[in-house]
């Protein structure tokens, strides 16, 4: 399958513009039908693809064979692989949730849903750094016309906000760019580090602060602290599977991060080692602290889940800071336990809103939920997992990144301020738990019975926690060999 | 040359920051047009500045980096997108809230606050 690493690409493409053609646009349900089978489709292909980068080492893909660094190159290595794999699962779960009738709200849900997934798999599979920027956009402008999908007040509001600062990020990102070629001259990313090496005085200045204004675009991307304001409001707002899928977007800034902070500015870089290091370390730390204020100050659990995003955003943050094999190794199996957790947490969050008539998931007593129990037993389980209980998936990720420090400073802070927000989410998700489930008016709501497409959505997420368990073997074996080979270069 | 154009790029650049650190979505909107043209030229002159340069070999003795003219021009195409939905956002967001403030209420000033509670007491 010579061919392999651009169908995450195309094939999202393609259904996205399939969908918007005559004999799909008019009726919803082949559209449904059409999108779940190709995100069906795209899960076996990123499945492949991960085989192949594990067994066949690092697949290139050469555009129009115009040879690198001149032409465009796909880069599939073990990191970008899995993360199209956990793309690929978290957007077949949101879909499925959608059909249930969130994509009835508005206009164009399936093709937007497309289009979205192909700007994140072109972000994790590209090798150079201007189709980041291409692929970025791509996703960024799925996102703002599917975050006001079914409109209303809220979204407008909260979607001026992310629009505005993610233009002005693309700009930073631009600007980036230009001093980055202007002096490297290339935009090929395993070519930018070679050539990173060989700078003068007055160059590495520029490239410098080329390279720290990328780490703002990209801390823009994961909510890392001083830009991270805007994200609460914004994935609450949201409708639930587009909150479920946004789960993933902040992890296209850690990826980001990851790639260019140790590929381009790794060990390599002579003068420019690691020059984001002295800034990851103070901010990973307060956002985690902010994100954990926020879960204890959330007043309902959509915004909870929002925070815990920014918690899990910390945590990878702090792997990342640690910039070692083994730190990045947790990350790696952290970053997918905390994607799809999350992405379940937000349809649970909508499952109870749905239940629970005005009162909506705020944490106020309001009437009974009439499928308190299934719902109750999903959102233990998502909490379980969230929180690091042992046998679940968040245990394991929280204790490679803790096994993962190197002498006592680095072992005190990571560990006090870890083990710390953990207990904070655990004290703020019981309460939250005893009030949406427990504490009720006792009239009961009528509903109509749950559907069978969000449930099963939802354990298709909430498995993966167990399973990550099961096959943890493989699955560390998996990301260890994809750090290595991200901190030996290529 | 090298002057007029890094003052150009420069004085863009900061009206368009003053701009959209302003109140209004239409200032907001402004500024981040004045951005993206600040940042075309930035990313125009990074394959250096070059009179009588053609990017084709063999059009003339000196040639210029044909590179960042492609990238300008995907630039312009996103940076036009954006716009034209920022716009539209903007109406909608004034359509919804009632009024153009990026917050979606105008924040009252101190002032008029005091005055109100004067003539109540």
């Amino acid at each position: 399958m010579q061919h392999l690493p651009i169908l995450p690409i195309l094939l999202p493409l393609l259904a996205g513009v399939f969908l918007l053609l005559p004999p799909l646009t008019q009726s919803i349900e082949r559209q449904r039908v059409v999108a779940v089978l190709s995100s069906v489709v795209l899960v076996f292909i990123a499945a492949l693809l991960l085989l192949a980068s594990d067994q066949q080492g690092t697949q290139l893909y050469i555009l129009g064979d115009w040879q690198p660094p001149y032409g465009i190159v796909l880069v599939a290595d073990r990191l970008s692989t899995i993360m199209v794999l956990l793309t690929a699962i978290l957007a077949l779960a949101a879909q499925l949730y959608a059909c249930a009738g969130d994509d009835r709200k508005g206009m164009y849900f399936h093709p937007l849903f497309m289009f979205q997934i192909m700007g994140i798999n072109g972000a994790f599979l590209t090798g150079d750094i201007f189709n980041l920027f291409v692929f970025f956009e791509i996703l960024l402008i799925a996102s703002y016309a599917l975050l006001v999908h079914g409109g209303g007040k809220q979204k407008t509001k909260a979607s001026v906000h992310y629009v505005t600062l993610n233009l002005i990020g693309s700009s930073i990102f631009l600007f980036a760019l230009g001093m980055l070629y202007g002096t490297l001259g290339s935009l090929n990313i395993a070519d930018m580090a070679i050539r990173v090496r060989a700078l003068s005085a007055e160059e590495q200045a520029i490239v410098k602060a080329g390279g720290l204004m990328l780490l703002v675009v990209f801390g823009l991307k994961a909510a890392m602290l001083p830009l991270n304001f805007w994200l609460p409001r914004t994935y609450a707002a949201a409708n639930a599977p587009v909150a479920a899928l946004f789960a993933i977007m902040t992890k296209v800034g850690i990826y980001s991060i990851l790639r260019i902070h140790t590929t381009i500015f790794g060990d390599g870089a002579g003068e420019l080692a690691n020059i984001a290091l002295p800034w990851l370390w103070p901010l990973s730390l307060l956002t985690l602290a902010i994100g954990t204020i926020g879960v204890l100050a959330s007043p309902s659990l959509r915004l909870t889940t929002a925070n815990l995003v920014i918690i899990s955003v910390g945590t990878l943050l702090l792997a990342i800071a640690l910039h070692n094999e083994q730190a990045t190794s947790a990350a790696l199996y952290y970053m997918v336990h905390s994607t799809l957790i999350a992405g379940a947490l937000f349809l649970i969050a909508d499952m109870v809103t749905a239940e629970r008539g005005k009162a909506a998931d705020r944490y106020v007593v309001a009437r009974q939920m009439k499928h308190a129990k299934p719902i109750g037993i999903l959102f233990f389980i998502a909490v379980l997992a969230v929180i690091g209980m042992p046998p679940l998936s968040g245990f394991i990720g929280k204790t490679l990144l803790l096994q993962a420090t190197q002498g006592w400073v680095e072992t005190s802070w990571v560990w006090s301020f870890v083990l710390l927000s953990s207990l904070a989410v655990l004290i703020s998700l019981s309460r939250a738990g005893t009030t949406l489930f427990w504490r009720h008016s006792g009239e009961r709501g009528s509903q109509d019975k749950l559907s069978p497409l969000k449930l099963s959505a939802v354990y298709l997420l909430l498995a993966a926690s167990p399973l990550l368990v099961i096959f943890g073997g493989p699955v560390t074996e998996f990301t260890q060999a994809a750090a290595a080979e991200l901190h030996g270069g290529q | 040359m090298e002057e007029v154009y890094a003052l150009c790029v420069g004085v863009l650049t900061t009206c368009g920051l003053f701009l959209t650190l302003r109140a209004r979505t239409f200032s907001v909107v402004m500024g981040l047009t004045l951005l993206s043209y600040a940042v075309n030229l930035f990313l125009f002159s990074s394959g250096r500045l070059k009179l009588d340069g053609a990017a084709v070999l063999g059009q003339s003795s000196s040639y210029s980096d044909p590179l960042p003219q492609a990238l300008v021009l995907t630039a312009i195409v996103i940076g036009f997108a954006m716009t034209a939905f920022v716009v539209i956002l903007a109406m909608r967001s004034r359509a919804d809230q009632g009024n153009d403030h990026v917050d979606g209420n105008i924040p009252s000033a101190p002032e008029t606050k005091q005055r109100h509670y004067r003539r109540k007491g």
